[in-house]
């Protein structure tokens, strides 16, 4: 119950910091494509400089997590048609709907309620790329 | 400025996304939103027919408490953080959006024609969102991935694979903005 409550308040932390930071914002994806903006590349960037920091101390220093467990960082497997392909039908998609999966669920909570329609489309291309999958090249 | 009601900088958003970042890896999980997806699938029953939907969801449950908490705190900043000002959008940027029909930028935080109720009975903006989001479903899956996932948690681990997801999601969405919007629109 107690990680429950723990994950449920990192969520709302992750929904308040995509509103806030406007990186739930459809105007700020297209500005991003567009590159008129340093907005969105100075969040991606701050977030990943950290993130590297964080995640490369964990393995160095084999830090441990708050219930005392070592963590495990599992490497993604060494593809790149897989990466490549899904990544550009990824990205078309991102730039109509200006919302990756996170944000989807954040803008609903936000009161965009047409993205319910978003959210299902997606369990929708979820599921036919996992029946497809095993005639996709990866 | 003040940090409650006001839009962030990308220097107080950058952080934060690296905080929840660090409070997920810290309680033994890993920060990727596009997993939900496939594991709601799961939970539905698609396992029973298709073998990538076969494992065991509940394992995941933790990732769709995440999600609630997006969805509550997307609400608590919306409703209870926000004095209605948005960030500067450039002028290029919403002067060409206004010419293509899309107002807004810079004033509203969505664009309201897409995002508003009224959506509901425009069958064209429908098929748009409908299309999106089904590219965005596909692409996350195909990838392995989406912007949390590889472009934050996968840069973070120095994965070639993942720096190879965000180039995709990067000629997709440049394709998109550039080319196919201003038709779709």
């Amino acid at each position: 119950m107690k990680r429950i409550m723990l994950y449920f308040s990192i969520g709302i932390l992750f929904g308040i910091t995509m509103i806030k930071s406007e990186a739930a914002s459809w105007f700020r994806i297209y500005e991003m494509f567009q590159f008129k903006s340093f907005h969105m590349y100075g969040i991606i960037g701050a977030a990943v400089v950290l993130g590297v920091i964080i995640t490369q101390s964990i393995k160095r220093f084999k830090l441990r997590s708050f219930f005392g467990e070592e963590i495990h960082i599992p490497n993604k497997t060494k593809l790149v048609k897989a990466p490549l392909f899904g990544g550009v039908i990824f990205g078309l998609g991102w730039a109509l709907t200006g919302a990756c999966p996170g944000p989807i669920y954040v803008l609903i909570g936000a009161g965009y309620f047409p993205l319910v329609v978003v959210l299902a489309s997606a369990l929708l291309g979820t599921y036919c790329y996992g029946v497809l999958r095993p005639k996709l090249p990866h | 400025m003040n940090f409650i009601t006001e839009p962030w900088p990308w220097y107080i958003g950058g952080p934060a996304i690296a905080v929840v970042l660090f409070l997920l890896l810290f309680s033994e999980k890993q920060f990727g939103m596009s997993s939900n997806l496939r594991t709601l699938c799961a939970m539905a029953g698609a396992g029973k027919k298709t073998a990538f939907f076969n494992f065991e969801w509940r394992q995941y449950r933790w990732n769709l408490v995440v999600a609630i908490g997006a969805a509550v705190g997307g609400f608590i900043a919306t409703t209870y953080m926000s004095d209605g000002s948005v960030g500067d959008i450039h002028q290029d940027v919403v002067l060409q959006l206004d010419a293509m029909g899309v107002r807004g930028a810079g004033k509203d935080f969505m664009p309201e024609t897409f995002f508003n109720a009224d959506a509901f009975s425009n069958p064209k903006t429908l098929a748009l969102l409908a299309l999106g989001g089904f590219l965005v479903g596909f692409g996350t899956r195909y990838a392995g991935g989406c912007t949390s996932g590889h472009a934050i948690s996968g840069l973070s681990n120095l994965q070639l694979q993942s720096l190879i997801a965000v180039i995709g999601f990067f000629i997709g969405g440049l394709l998109m903005n550039h080319f196919l919007l201003p038709y779709l629109l």
